[in-house]
């Protein structure tokens, strides 16, 4: 007895007509402070159907400067696209792909499927993974890594997985929403107070804290241990963690920004500051003078805080503002091409967007999309020749 | 009514041991943490996934599990007359709950303690076997999610009319009264997770017509399998 199928086709992104559906405007927030007004509200990213995430060719460059890639062959790709800018892209996608190492597709596991190992040896079992009648069995769908004795599933799409030492951005409610399985707890003890003083949190601070952090304020934080029921504390130390203001949230996938050195930037042509938090949370926004407690002194403090204050009543000019936007915009069109953002990247992606005399809300345009493509195959190829 | 003609066809020219063609998107809602559209013939349903995430609802955490949720809905379109009540009545609570224990066996809810996971479901065109698209587009999602599954769940139905087992039935074989058979497996494990029959059936002609949409889960598992391994 036998069921018969009929074919099985998988959908392909059909050319021509566009489903234009009003998208949802990409994860666009901003903290309380910041009524920006030369930011598109209604950026309707059109979803192209994609395929199975986990589909794509994974990139491994032998050069960890520019770290894992991976590059999503349409998926969520929803653009307007024309005939010659679909080709396009397809061409500098095809480009990437040639120019990435090849990937054992064998790696490539789904759910339930066995994972090739060699019984004998002895291996650990990593995340991902499970025992199955003596059989290693992955659980989620991924590719398998193998670092020396340690074999485990890496998946695509999970969400952040945070590891001790990172740097993150998050949100506040109740607790900290940092795009993990559970909000993550910063604790008054580990924070530095505003005024910079050092000294023991009373019950008077606990009821203040108010005023330094409301709902839906953005925080910059560092993770500092796992409690035994898996949640999260995080701790915001020196005066470059902390509440965030004037400024851009943005959320892109957590896979995308890579473990490095530096997760603060600041870019200094545009007086911006920029926050990679690991968890897929980047913060764009205007420089805060950041200054070590320990080295000023009384009278120069009381002077600086004065100055401080009229700054931040002070309104953020147009061109600041506009500088955010760009950077901002940078950042959604590497992240929806599927590229692993870095500093350098988005500096080059703002140069080029403002060489080309680009506005900003046409960077989010499917012109601008196949340009950063194309360009960055370029890139990739160059750096490609110049190794050789 | 004849619904399997003398030369073998049933009312939509399929063998009796025919599925109907399946397709699969993964991805298509931007915001879920996972999401999938399946189609099964005419049946047509959208799964969206969220979690691991915090427990929206304090009273119901489980210390050292995950919560799965679960919401099935039809749209008022989804059949031939407009819906009245497209959730709350009594049949899509039920479904809702049958989705829910389906995919709480499968996934290693223990890896995930203190989070929530939200499954939603909904059937966009209904023509029979929504209950089984639904945990087929749900699968599909959770693995578009990432989140840690002990095996694919796959669910397929089969019936009995004019003295013959059929695989897949649509709407018109379903409302014909005839015994309809949903049965969900985990096929790596070779284990049952569902199993549903409405009307009556004898016992060894329920063994035939149970063995053959076991069959047909594991065809639609194949067609996932396969699908996967496309694009490398």
């Amino acid at each position: 007895m036998h069921a018969c199928m009929a074919d099985w086709r998988g959908r392909h992104g059909q050319g021509g007509g566009i489903k234009a559906s009003p998208g949802t405007p990409p994860q666009l927030k901003r903290a309380k402070q910041q009524p920006n007004p030369t930011a598109q509200t209604d950026m309707a990213t059109y979803r192209w159907r994609g395929r199975l995430p986990h589909l794509h060719r994974l990139e491994y460059t032998k050069n960890q400067a520019f770290a894992d890639s991976q590059i999503k062959e349409m998926r969520g790709l929803q653009l307007p696209l024309s005939q010659t800018q679909r080709i396009r892209l397809q061409r500098a996608f095809e480009k990437l792909q040639s120019l990435s190492s090849k990937v054992n597709s064998d790696a490539s596991v789904t759910v339930a499927d066995t994972i090739p190992v060699n019984y004998e040896d002895a291996f650990l079992k990593g995340h991902g993974t499970t025992d199955l009648n003596g059989e290693l069995v992955a659980t989620v769908c991924g590719v398998v890594e193998r670092i020396n004795k340690l074999v485990y599933v890496r998946g695509l799409r999970a969400r952040y997985k945070p590891e001790v030492g990172d740097i993150v951005v998050g949100r506040c409610s109740e607790a900290v929403e940092i795009n993990f399985s559970q909000d993550a707890i910063l604790m008054l003890s580990s924070m530095n107070m505003p005024d910079g003083i050092q000294r023991r949190r009373t019950a008077l601070d606990e009821l203040n804290m108010r005023g330094i952090f409301e709902e839906n304020d953005v925080v910059c934080a560092e993770v500092r241990n796992f409690q035994h029921d898996g949640s999260l504390q995080l701790q915001a130390r020196s005066q470059k963690y902390g509440k965030l203001e004037k400024g851009q949230l943005l959320i892109i996938d957590p896979y995308l920004v890579k473990k490095s050195k530096l997760h603060f930037h600041h870019l200094e042509q545009f007086g911006i500051d920029l926050i990679l938090g690991r968890n897929g949370f980047i913060w764009v926004g205007e420089h805060v003078e950041t200054r070590d407690s320990m080295v000023v002194d009384q009278a120069n403090s009381f002077q600086q805080s004065m100055v401080l204050e009229e700054k931040d009543l002070a309104h953020t000019p147009l061109e600041m503002r506009q500088n955010i936007c760009r950077i901002a915009n940078a950042v959604r069109v590497l992240s929806t091409l599927g590229f692993s953002i870095d500093a350098d990247l988005i500096m080059e992606t703002v140069e080029l967007s403002s060489s080309l005399k680009i506005d900003i809300h046409d960077m989010l345009g499917s012109e601008f999309h196949v340009l950063v493509a194309e360009r960055e195959a370029e890139r990739r190829s160059l750096m490609g020749k110049r190794r050789r | 009514m004849e619904f399997v003609s003398p030369e073998g066809l049933r009312l939509d020219g399929r063998r009796p041991l025919e599925m109907r063609q399946l397709r699969a998107e993964i991805g298509t809602v931007a915001k879920a943490n996972g999401s999938a559209v399946l189609e099964m013939g005419n049946t047509k349903v959208i799964a969206a996934v969220y979690g691991p995430r915090e427990v929206q609802n304090r009273s119901q955490i489980i210390n050292d599990q995950a919560l799965v949720r679960c919401e099935y809905s039809m749209a008022n379109f989804s059949t031939g007359d407009r819906m009245r009540k497209p959730k709350g009545d009594r049949r899509s609570t039920e479904i809702s709950l049958v989705i829910r224990q389906t995919m709480e066996a499968c996934i290693l809810t223990h890896l995930m303690p203190r989070s929530q996971i939200d499954i939603f479901v909904q059937v966009l065109q209904a023509d029979g076997g929504t209950r089984s698209a639904c945990i087929n587009a749900a699968t599909l999602a959770l693995a578009d999610a990432g989140i840690p599954m002990r095996d694919i769940v796959t669910s397929c139905s089969a019936g009995y009319l004019n003295s013959t087992p059929l695989l897949d039935l649509n709407y018109i074989e379903d409302s014909a009264g005839g015994p309809d058979v949903t049965v969900g497996i985990l096929p790596k494990l070779d284990k049952v997770t569902l199993l549903q029959m409405d009307a009556k059936l004898p016992v060894d002609i329920f063994e035939n017509v149970m063995g053959l949409a076991i069959e047909g889960c594991k065809a639609v598992v194949n067609y996932i399998r396969e699908d996967h391994q496309f694009k490398h």
